[in-house]
């Protein structure tokens, strides 16, 4: 086994990523040239702070999207001989090809760069979607709380502070254990997240064109067909088509996470639509005839946005966190995954003696996160400034 | 006022009683049951066996009849055949025969791992915990609002936008993550801090600091609590700075404070005496409210640096499919959670005069 040296470490790690640097650099300088015409995305590009977020962040994305072309190897594969390898090991295997551990092996020789990039993917199809899906349902649940209030904020809002006032760990080990995973509990959760959001965008599309039958008629159908295949695939695994597939352990940890996140979420939405339903467009709106569904998602929603996309920016990260820590009790996706929890803590375990297992995939997860914060914050003052 | 806390009071009462009828419910799943049935008496019994074992301790009947005397709102189960478990409070009804006897008559049930009532297998561990969670929120509390502070005096000048910056990588850095760049740069014998200082002669020991906590369960010092303080702390540190940043920013740009500005007086007094009180209203209840997060941290750190405390157990619980452990170590945080809510509110009416005589 030879090691190569610090300098030529990092130049293969540079040209393995080269392909994303370039992609990066191709959409940076696209995104410079139309900055004016990408609204708020645009703006943040002005401020160092801004630019620097986006570009983590597109780099961790670009990362997600191309990771099996990226890896050295399968993340799975076990060389023995390469176990604990420092980084920069290079062996000469017995059928002559050459393999390279750019950031060293773990403690079953598995190479710890291609699986920090694959965890990016992991990390990705996850974390994101997860978010996503918390922000339909408290919108969903938050608007007519926040505009109607009565009985309706009340009961739901009960069941927001409860389910926050119960500390998050614990609550995953009750979601995320195997019994549950094995039980209805997940599906039936997960129905339920789906089912909010669809009415949501329903009552959005049917109060927007109203006016408009046949329109209304045709997006109603599509939109309506597009959930049913999505909750098809994804809550019961049975997607005609066959292409959203989620393995029932991927179903429950997405399912918990978003769940964990929508009463936070629905207290925003809630507090922004209290605030927003005594304004004068909102008024207008009224005076107008326009019915309480269309204020709510034309008139009221646009206008919060703001602190909206600055909270979804942040709740990723957060997200991302929360999945890393579910690695740490083995509640994640697959014993074998390698996401960035996981191999964080199968590497803890010889931090002292071999500090780069653990470190690498601690700094990925670092620098994603810091990256949305960094976007985060900038896109906050840039909302400040309007 | 007297109306307000009594609502206040149902809703914490109606809290308690959603979150508990929730954890029951999930940590009584028909294959936790027979999970434990299995555990208890044998691991190669068939099915049937199984379900005799279930009806013979009593859990073949109806969650809510079970959650009723978990509550202690219904008498006990007792058993009338010969059952391999003594039903729930046998040692109480022994003596005298008392029919209920659940989570309100202060009894959580029996631990299957260790064997002995729950209360008294939490209680230590709580205790223990308490003491990381006691430091951390100092470190939390003065670090987070004396950063805040010193950034807000000059929104803009050079200290607020370092603090700024520290506070964004503060929180873009999980608490576990912390433990592994602390435990490598002052733990390591071969990496970080310890080989220098060595070399120096600085040092006896092998590393500065110590990477495991466990010996802090006997002896709390400063070799061996001060890493997974810092984990926490560092990780929370820069949402209170942030959050105590914005409220003093805010305070600075009032008229009270232009008012002694232009009656002369120094800075230092006008953020002691003038600024200082009323920027430290909100921070001080955010802190409070840090509580169901420093409860996650230090269920992880616990885990991290080995060191048994209340998310030891809680691991421990869920783990080894201890369902009346898993179900008391639930309610106490819950229970933990909810008062400090409370305390929080109270605190924001008492720190703030414009509610109180509003």
């Amino acid at each position: 086994m030879t090691r190569l040296s610090l300098l030529q470490t990092i130049a293969a790690i540079l040209s393995q990523l080269g392909l994303v640097t370039a992609a990066l650099i191709v959409l940076l300088g696209a995104a410079m040239i139309f900055r004016r015409r990408l609204g708020i995305l645009g703006h943040t590009m002005t401020s160092p702070v801004g630019l620097i977020g986006l570009m983590l962040v597109l780099f961790w994305v670009l990362v997600g999207l191309m990771a099996p072309g990226l890896v050295v190897q399968d993340p799975l594969l076990q060389i023995t001989d390469m176990k604990n390898a420092l980084p920069g090991s290079r062996l000469t295997l017995p059928d002559g090809t050459t393999v390279t551990y750019l950031l060293g092996g773990d403690v079953l020789g598995r190479d710890v760069f291609s699986r920090a990039l694959a965890g990016a993917r992991e990390v990705l199809m996850i974390a994101p979607p997860a978010a996503a899906l918390a922000y339909m349902v408290g919108i969903a649940l938050g608007l007519p709380a926040g505009y109607f209030g009565g009985a309706f904020d009340a009961v739901v809002g009960f069941f927001a502070n409860a389910l926050l006032s119960f500390p998050v760990i614990l609550l995953f080990f009750l979601l995320v254990s195997p019994e549950v995973r094995d039980s209805a509990i997940p599906a039936g959760i997960a129905a339920v997240l789906f089912v909010l959001p669809t009415f949501f965008l329903l009552a959005a599309v049917n109060s927007r064109l109203f006016v408009a039958p046949t329109r209304r008629n045709w997006v109603l159908g599509l939109l309506l067909a597009f959930m049913a295949w999505l909750v098809a695939g994804v809550v019961f695994d049975a997607d005609p088509l066959g292409m959203v597939s989620l393995d029932p352990n991927i179903l429950n940890v997405f399912v918990a996470v978003a769940f964990i996140n929508a009463p936070t979420v629905f207290r925003i939405v809630r507090g922004a639509a209290m605030d927003l339903r005594a304004r004068d467009y909102v008024q207008a709106a009224l005076t107008r005839g326009e019915g309480p569904w269309y204020i709510m998602c034309w008139e009221i929603l646009p206008n919060a946005r703001g602190p909206l996309i600055v909270d979804f920016c942040l709740r990723i990260g957060y997200t991302t966190i929360l999945l890393g820590a579910l690695g740490f009790f083995g509640l994640a996706v697959s014993p074998e995954s390698p996401d960035w929890g996981s191999t964080i803590s199968e590497g803890r375990k010889l931090m002292a003696i071999f500090p780069h297992i653990a470190l690498a995939p601690a700094l990925c997860l670092v620098s994603f996160v810091l990256g949305l914060n960094l976007l985060a914050n900038a896109l906050r003052e840039e909302s400040l400034r309007d | 006022m007297i109306g307000f806390a009594l609502r206040r009071l149902g809703i914490l009462v109606l809290t308690m009683l959603f979150l508990a009828s929730m954890v029951f419910w999930l940590t009584n799943l028909p294959s936790s049951l027979k999970k434990m049935a299995k555990s208890e008496a044998s691991v190669r019994m068939s099915d049937a066996d199984v379900d005799l074992w279930l009806s013979q301790n009593g859990y073949d009947r109806p969650l809510t009849a079970r959650f009723g005397e978990w509550l202690g709102v219904l008498p006990a189960w007792q058993p009338e055949t010969e059952s391999t478990l003594p039903g729930r409070c046998a040692a109480v009804a022994a003596d005298g025969g008392q029919p209920f006897c659940g989570a309100l008559q202060g009894h959580l049930g029996r631990s299957t791992v260790f064997d002995m009532p729950v209360s008294d297998v939490i209680a230590p561990k709580l205790a223990a915990t308490g003491w990381l969670m006691l430091y951390s929120m100092l470190i939390l509390t003065l670090g987070g609002i004396g950063l805040g502070v010193v950034a807000g005096i000059r929104e803009g000048s050079a200290t607020d936008r370092i603090v700024s910056a520290l506070a964004i990588a503060s929180t873009a850095t999980p608490d576990y993550v912390w433990a592994v760049l602390l435990v490598v740069t002052f733990a390591s014998a071969t990496s970080g801090v310890s080989p220098i200082l060595r070399d120096w002669g600085l040092i006896d020991t092998p590393t500065l600091l110590l990477g495991t906590a466990t010996s802090a369960e006997t002896a709390i010092d400063f070799r061996n609590f001060t890493l997974p303080v810092l984990a926490i702390g560092l990780y929370g540190v820069g949402y209170i700075a942030s959050i105590t940043r914005a409220s003093m920013v805010e305070v600075m740009k009032a008229q009270y404070i232009r008012t002694a500005r232009l009656k002369g007086l120094g800075l230092g007094r006008i953020v002691l005496r003038h600024a200082l009180r009323n920027a430290l209203i909100v921070p001080v209840t955010v802190v409070m409210l840090q509580f169901p997060w420093l409860l996650n941290g230090v269920v992880i750190i616990e885990i991290i640096f080995n060191y048994k405390g209340f998310g030891w157990l809680v691991v421990q619980a869920a783990g080894n499919n201890d369902i009346e452990l898993l179900m008391g170590c639930a309610m106490v945080a819950a229970v933990i959670v909810l008062i400090t809510q409370l305390v929080s509110d109270i605190a924001y009416t008492l720190l703030n005069p414009r509610l109180r005589f509003g």
